[in-house]
């Protein structure tokens, strides 16, 4: 009805119209930009005589790659390991850092940003010097600071610094710890382990209801630790033991190269790893404990006196009254942070930590040349992590945000 | 209203798909890697071009000693540098009439393929795929380099098959990473790499001992060596675990530039071995030997089927000075680098060094 091939400026000035073409011309840019892009790489890789593919995956790799825990979760070998091999070691080198870089960074991100509210004059002033100056230097300075701090204090290759009493052994080559063996029915233990933990969260719960009913809950704090040890380890000597422990082994004598500790005997964290995690922990909790300063700042004065009016001491004040209020101002911006923490791991490559960046999109991609498919991948696998992240801090946020009654 | 929705779709999908196949037909070719492609008509009067501008153009690195290394006043000196040099003095008979274009390792092909440099002697490895595929013919060798390893020198290592267990650091993105492997592998032994992606950073790293060996080429472990804090503290092993022959390169198409640069640094390598030095250049332009009066054009007119006049080599001698006084007075012991001639002596005094003859 409103089709009216006689009258064109009406149809023109339609607002449904207008609506409907619009979107549908943006559209149309949209998909036509994605093919003209994918088209001129398609013919661009063509004339310099290249293919997509990912063929390149199964190839084995002929490059060393340095002792962490991704190569030995997937128990690589020069010769034999494929490139698949080398991604998966990024990725778990990579969320390696992610995640004990997460954990600790909050840790000082919250302890730094409650110092800097103190009365205490020093503990004030110490947390401002250090929030100002982390915040303000670049992070791939503060890197190589660390790298080399901490190579500069580290004892030789050939001699070691005691730690946990012989147990393990500290040099430039890294930090020596007793490793883990796990022999057959150690899965069984695991398992065992995860049912009490399940069982502990359980009971947890029902103390909480009974209590909300009663006034009076369970000893959760009691009954939870017991049950664990007592199911975990009744599981482990039924299944006769099943975990086995190597030292690392340091030797002075031989061929100069064969002294210091071996390479095949415990747990190895080599200095890159530690200097990784030592600058993006310091460099993130910086920025954390800003945004728990603002946090708690942005919590009513009032909440903390009409606390401190029935009574409550400033520390029970602090856990039960402000932070409670603050975390849901804390929690999306500290989001950011996580992500920014794990994307920023992949500065790591200038200090030959191998996560992803270093050896997939850097030595990998140089051996097979496969740039596109390759750094598609790694941009896959970090909006992958990012979006795993944000989903949980959403979850989070969901629950700890005040529930009104 | 569903149909004009469609009707519009349609108008707009056939647009686009209309604009959008003849913008391609139009610009698909143009992202065509142009500056690989180096037949252009230009080339084949290089000569010509650089009598003309009163210079040569050459491309250097950033900063190597020993091969190509500005001092405080700008002042250019290497063996690379003296290649220029030696072909400034062919051309011009003056050795200074040289200007440097100091290149990172990703720019050289481009800049020469461009046009903007007339030659390359920027420690470049001869390979089979710059060779063929990049439109460039690489003009001889000044220098056999191959990977190599330093090591402190306390640790008392004399050879590289005594490296069983060692930390070894090394630059990544290179085929450092895949040769040392294969080296180590070769011969049944175990180490633990560390890669880092700038140079600067290995040499820090080696410095504070994370590493007990540094592996590169051997030309770089010399030249890396004159920054750590006790040079003298390290050694380069013997052993070479690849080969990485280095020389200068120039545009592919225009063969009389191509011979003037290859016969440069001939002609420095064949001084050498009649013992023509900057210093006897001149008088033994009369000497006896047949030979010796070819290379320096008292005899023949060889300069001329270069396009350059007679004393052509003449001038690069006694200006430039024969291959061996480059090589001592830049890289040689008594300089900061070190480097023994090793298979870069003659081949008369055991190396590998052999120039076709002036005939």
């Amino acid at each position: 009805m409103y089709f009216n091939s006689n009258n064109l400026s009406a149809f023109i000035n339609d607002a449904r119209v207008r609506n409907i073409g619009f979107q549908v011309l943006i559209i149309g840019a949209l998909v036509f930009s994605v093919w003209w892009l994918m088209d001129n790489t398609l013919t661009n890789l063509e004339n310099r005589g290249k293919s997509l593919g990912f063929g390149f995956l199964v190839q084995t790799a002929g490059f060393e790659i340095s002792d962490t825990l991704g190569t030995w979760l997937f128990d690589y070998e020069v010769g034999v390991s494929t490139y698949t091999d080398i991604y998966f070691i990024g990725i778990t080198n990579t969320l390696l850092i992610a995640v004990l870089g997460i954990f600790l960074a909050s840790i000082i991100g919250f302890t730094v940003g409650i110092m800097r509210l103190s009365n205490n004059f020093v503990l004030k002033y110490f947390a401002t010097v250090y929030v100002e100056v982390i915040r303000n230097v670049p992070l791939l300075l503060q890197l190589f600071f660390w790298y080399f701090a901490v190579l500069g204090i580290l004892p030789g290759a050939r001699s070691q610094l005691e730690v946990l009493g012989g147990l393990g052994g500290l040099n430039i080559t890294g930090l020596y710890l007793p490793a883990p063996v796990f022999q057959t029915g150690f899965g069984v233990v695991f398992f065992a382990f995860i049912a009490s933990l399940v069982l502990s969260y359980g009971i947890a719960r029902l103390s909480k209801k009974k209590q909300e009913k009663t006034g009076q809950g369970f000893n959760v704090a009691l009954i939870a630790p017991v049950l664990i040890i007592l199911i975990t380890g009744t599981t482990y000597v039924i299944m006769g033991g099943p975990l086995d422990w190597t030292f690392p082994e340091f030797k002075n004598t031989g061929p100069i190269f064969k002294r210091g500790f071996q390479s095949d005997t415990g747990m190895v964290l080599v200095p890159e790893m530690l200097a990784v995690l030592l600058a993006l922990t310091l460099y993130t909790a910086g920025f954390i404990a800003e945004i728990v300063r603002a946090g708690i700042v942005a919590v009513s004065r009032g909440q903390t006196e009409a606390s401190y009016s029935v009574g409550l001491r400033p520390g029970v004040t602090l856990r039960l009254i402000v932070i409670p209020q603050a975390m849901r101002i804390i929690i999306p911006p500290l989001t950011s942070q996580y992500l920014n923490l794990t994307k920023n791991s992949s500065l790591a490559v200038a200090i030959a930590y191998p996560e992803l960046v270093s050896i997939f999109a850097g030595t990998a991609l140089n051996q097979v040349g496969k740039e596109i498919e390759m750094i598609f991948m790694v941009m896959s696998t970090y909006l992958v992590i990012s979006l795993i992240t944000s989903f949980f801090m959403n979850w989070f946020n969901a629950r700890v945000k005040i529930v009104e009654r | 209203m569903n149909n004009i929705s469609i009707v519009l779709v349609a108008i707009v999908a056939a647009a686009a798909g209309y604009f959008g196949s003849t913008m391609t037909k139009n610009e698909a070719p143009a992202p065509a890697p142009a500056a690989e492609k180096t037949e252009t008509a230009s080339v084949e009067a290089t000569l010509n071009a650089v009598k003309a501008k009163g210079f040569v153009q050459c491309g250097v690195s950033q900063g190597l000693p020993g091969f190509s290394n500005a001092d405080d006043a700008g002042n250019w000196t290497g063996i690379d540098v003296d290649v220029c040099r030696g072909v400034a003095a062919a051309v011009f008979g003056d050795a200074s009439k040289v200007k440097y274009t100091p290149l990172s390792s990703k720019q050289r092909f481009t800049a020469l393929a461009s046009g903007e440099i007339d030659m390359l002697s920027r420690n470049t490895t001869w390979t089979m795929t710059r060779d063929t595929q990049l439109g460039l013919n690489f003009a001889g060798v000044n220098y056999y380099d191959g990977q190599g390893f330093l090591v402190p020198t306390k640790l008392g290592i004399k050879s590289a098959l005594e490296m069983d267990g060692a930390n070894v650091c090394s630059q990544t993105g290179t085929t450092t990473e895949l040769n040392v492997t294969d080296f180590f592998r070769e011969n049944g032994m175990k180490f633990n790499l560390v890669a880092f992606e700038e140079a600067d950073a290995v040499v820090a790293a080696y410095d504070s001992g994370r590493c007990d060996v540094y592996t590169t080429d051997r030309s770089g472990l010399a030249a890396q060596r004159t920054k750590l804090a006790n040079p003298d503290a390290h050694m380069v092993l013997p052993e070479i675990i690849s080969k990485e022959p280095l020389g200068p390169v120039v545009r592919q198409g225009d063969d009389q530039w191509f011979n003037i640069v290859r016969w440069t640094l001939n002609a420095m390598i064949n001084a050498e071995e009649m013992g023509v030095t900057s210093a006897n250049a001149k008088s033994m332009a009369n000497d006896n030997n047949p030979s010796i009066k070819r290379l320096l054009g008292t005899e023949g007119a060889f300069g001329a089927e270069l396009g350059l006049s007679n004393d052509w080599a003449l001038n690069i001698i006694s200006q430039v000075g024969n291959y061996g006084e480059s090589y001592e007075a830049h890289v040689g012991p008594n300089t900061p680098l070190k480097l023994g001639r090793g298979v870069n002596a003659l081949w008369s005094q055991g190396g590998i060094l052999y120039a076709p003859p002036v005939r």
